[in-house]
């Protein structure tokens, strides 16, 4: 299974699972979405359960609230990642603060699904991560699988979460685990351990990491589609690395990254997003607080560059094995 | 040279110069006041569509004015409610008490109880009686100026007053500012102060109502300026896609702090009339005559319940007092307008209209005032026993970190034992 069908898998059952889970966004409907990831949800659950909405993302994360706060979990889609501004006041000041202004009298259970990050030659208007944006809102959720198994588990336990949850779909991945070198093809997911997802209903608890391959030398932190990267990366490079795929940014499992980092006293942290003010700014913060007496060289960090996404230079930007290698090689020589 | 500005401005060619239009209110501190030239229309002239018409056949009203009550106090055409006596009565004593809440939290923040409050003089029968004409499980998804809804919906004023003054009694445990009220059990959403965010949040829950097949609908009340907002049209769009059942009430009262109506573009057009474009019912009413709002109110509830679509409703009004405590209207606007608005006042007129029906009295309004006031003092006695505003009597610190989520993660658990910590040296008395 790949990772959209995953998603889909995960959408199905917890539309035939829970009557209050509707699925709402643009394209959605009778199409299945651009990338396919509500395909045929319709035709069996019915329009009155997954539909097509106006090309208003303020509309639907907006009207989304309201369904929240009527006692539904909507599952709503942008499209991309890069479209959710307009949406961005309803997400931040609404539902990530509903529960709180009200202390609990009204809750906004949705889980927004949205399409990130580059490599598909989508130029600056479909390929951001603005995954850190999120992470600075108090009251939200930010979730981003890296395999079909665990895009199924997580998305399950998104939807099933009682607060709002972004769940971030690394796209590049969707097909295949990607290596990092643009010019190879892509491994389809078939070939992958993690493609074999259980059937019928199975969750993967937010807030736990999950360690990639296990290691003594070095500590690499990681999410979505750059897990693969790393992972090629150190396998190429023979370093006996510890891989923590995060999966969820916000609640953060800083038991295991705590752990891995005072067992290898080496870490690198790798993401796709700009640099500065990145996630990879608060996870280098939070190593060097609580793991500076363990730590035997400087906290590295491999991201994208600090200019929007450049559509025909996008190989030069994306943090691919020649930056990720030249941290490791400086970590480890330090 | 096209890209480069002469002294005046204009580029270097012989078409005409363009002018640029920047809304000016009519009338400014000092001038004197005429309403004259607003088209008021005649009481009882407006024709009543059936609930279930197309949207395009309530245009006429979109532009038009919908009154029941007329200068002679009486109840005229097809829109009056014809309402008994009792609940006429009904309607008076909640919009007096809600001036009466208003007076007295109004001195209670001057007298440093609270931060903040927000009167809506001259706004009651835009709630109350839009209140009285809904069910009371119809959701209501309020801006901050509905303080009327939740008294005609019977919530108790000590618990109104224990949020204006973020004390320990109140159930918002003091993370709201004042008038920002939430009460689930009384189907009134909690008010946000980012603008116009609740009118597609109410659109969405009435979409959720009808894919329920449930049988209770939504309502929303925006200011004219707020509908310059882009989710009063995300809401617009929603309501009439999926036909909603929902009210989407714009309260037009004239004033946007100290911008007037025309900078949310009321110069050009009515703020009901935008509601037509969408395919929306819409009614435009004399938001000072309660029947008047009541009838358009029910109107709208019924064709909502019949699935016939949403609607929304002007409600033609005015702000007679300042947007809020920390606003000074004398500086912007006329003192004038406020005695000079040719609408009148919307409890004198429903007094009258039942002085009128021979089923009410000026002592008998005197004596409903006192009562009123009474009311509502005995409720901010009972309220200050729970504390006010900065007097120490608050939450417990760690209330601070609870319900940002479900649970409390890791972070916010080593922050709330931060918080507590530093209290003790920063509050070691206490």
């Amino acid at each position: 299974m790949n990772m959209i069908e995953a998603i889909n898998d995960a959408l199905d059952i917890m539309l035939s699972h829970d009557p209050t889970v509707v699925i709402m966004g643009e394209d959605v409907g009778y199409f299945g979405g651009v990338f396919r990831a509500t395909a045929h949800l319709q035709e069996k659950h019915g329009k009155n359960r997954v539909f097509d909405t106006p090309i208003s993302e303020c509309g639907i994360i907006g009207a989304a609230v309201g369904m929240g706060a009527y006692g539904l979990r909507p599952v709503p889609e942008i499209q991309f990642a890069d479209y959710i501004y307009p949406g961005m006041d309803q997400l931040i000041s609404e539902a990530a603060r509903l529960r709180y202004r009200s202390a609990g009298e009204f809750i906004a259970p949705l889980t927004v699904r949205s399409p990130f990050g580059g490599g598909i030659f989508g130029g600056q208007t479909h390929s951001q991560s603005p995954e850190s944006l999120f992470t600075h809102v108090a009251g939200l959720k930010t979730v981003i699988p890296s395999t079909p198994y665990d895009a199924k588990g997580l998305l399950i336990a998104a939807i099933e979460d009682n607060d709002p949850v972004i769940f971030f779909e690394p796209k590049r991945i969707y097909n295949g685990p990607f290596s990092g070198y643009y010019d190879k093809p892509v491994e389809p997911w078939k070939n992958h351990p993690d493609s074999k997802v259980p059937e019928g209903y199975f969750s993967i608890p937010l807030g736990k990491a999950r360690t990639v391959r296990e290691g003594d030398t070095l500590t690499i932190l990681a999410y979505g589609t750059m897990v693969h990267v790393v992972s090629a990366v150190a396998k190429e490079k023979g370093v006996d690395a510890e891989i923590i795929d995060l999966r969820t940014l916000v609640p953060l499992d800083i038991e295991a990254i705590e752990a891995s980092v005072e067992k290898t006293g080496r870490c690198l942290i790798v993401h796709e997003a700009t640099r500065t003010s990145g996630f990879g700014a608060e996870l280098s913060a939070l190593v060097q607080e609580r793991c500076f007496y363990h730590l035997e060289a400087p906290i590295e960090r491999v991201t994208g560059f600090d200019t929007p996404y450049p559509h025909s230079l996008e190989w030069a930007y994306f943090p691919g094995p020649v930056r990720i290698g030249e941290a490791i090689d400086k970590i480890l020589e330090a | 040279m096209a890209d480069k500005m002469s002294g005046t401005g204009r580029a270097g060619h012989n078409r005409p110069a363009l002018a640029f239009h920047v809304p000016e209110p009519k009338f400014r501190p000092g001038d004197a006041v005429d309403f004259s030239d607003l088209e008021i229309s005649e009481p009882g002239a407006q024709p009543r569509p059936d609930e279930g018409c197309a949207p395009i056949d309530t245009a006429p009203l979109a532009n038009d004015l919908i009154r029941v009550l007329g200068d002679d106090n009486a109840a005229h055409g097809p829109w009056d409610p014809k309402l008994d006596p009792d609940t006429l009565r009904r309607m008076l004593r909640t919009m007096a008490l809600t001036r009466a809440f208003d007076e007295r939290m109004y001195r209670g923040q001057r007298q440093g109880k609270t931060s903040f409050y927000m009167k809506c003089t001259g706004e009651e029968a835009t709630s109350v009686a839009a209140a009285m004409a809904l069910a009371g499980d119809d959701m209501v998804f309020p801006s901050y100026r509905q303080q009327g809804i939740l008294i005609a919906r019977g919530y108790p004023l000590v618990e109104m007053i224990n949020q204006i003054y973020s004390n320990r009694g109140d159930k918002l445990k003091g993370r709201q500012l004042p008038i920002m009220y939430s009460s689930r059990p009384h189907s009134f959403f909690t008010i946000s102060g980012n603008l116009a965010t609740q009118t597609p949040q109410a659109v969405g829950w009435a979409m959720a109502s009808a894919m329920r097949g449930d049988s209770r609908i939504a309502a929303t009340w925006v200011g004219e300026g707020s509908t310059a907002e882009g989710d009063f049209h995300a809401a617009c769009l929603f309501a009439t896609v999926y036909n909603a059942p929902v009210i989407l009430n714009v309260i037009n009262n004239q004033w946007a702090i100290s911008s007037f109506s025309g900078f949310a573009g009321g110069e050009r057009a009515t703020f009901a009339a935008r509601g037509v474009g969408y395919g929306i019912a819409s009614l435009r009413v004399d938001g000072n005559d309660a029947l008047a709002v009541y009838a358009a109110t029910q109107w709208a509830a019924d064709r909502a319940r019949s699935n016939a679509g949403p609607t929304l409703i002007e409600h033609f009004t005015y702000r007679a007092e300042g947007h809020s405590t920390s606003d000074d209207p004398s500086q912007y606007r006329s003192a004038h307008e406020r005695s000079e608005w040719p609408l009148g006042d919307p409890i004198m007129r429903l007094k009258n209209h039942l002085i009128h029906l021979g089923e009410w009295d000026e002592g008998r309004q005197e004596a409903l005032d006192l009562e009123c006031a009474e009311q509502v003092k005995a409720a901010t006695k009972d309220a200050e026993k729970n504390g006010v505003l900065g007097h120490g009597m608050h939450h417990p610190f760690h209330t601070m970190f609870e319900d940002v989520f479900e649970e409390l993660p890791w972070h916010l658990e080593e922050q709330a034992a931060q918080a507590i910590r530093e209290r003790k040296i920063k509050w070691p008395q206490a």
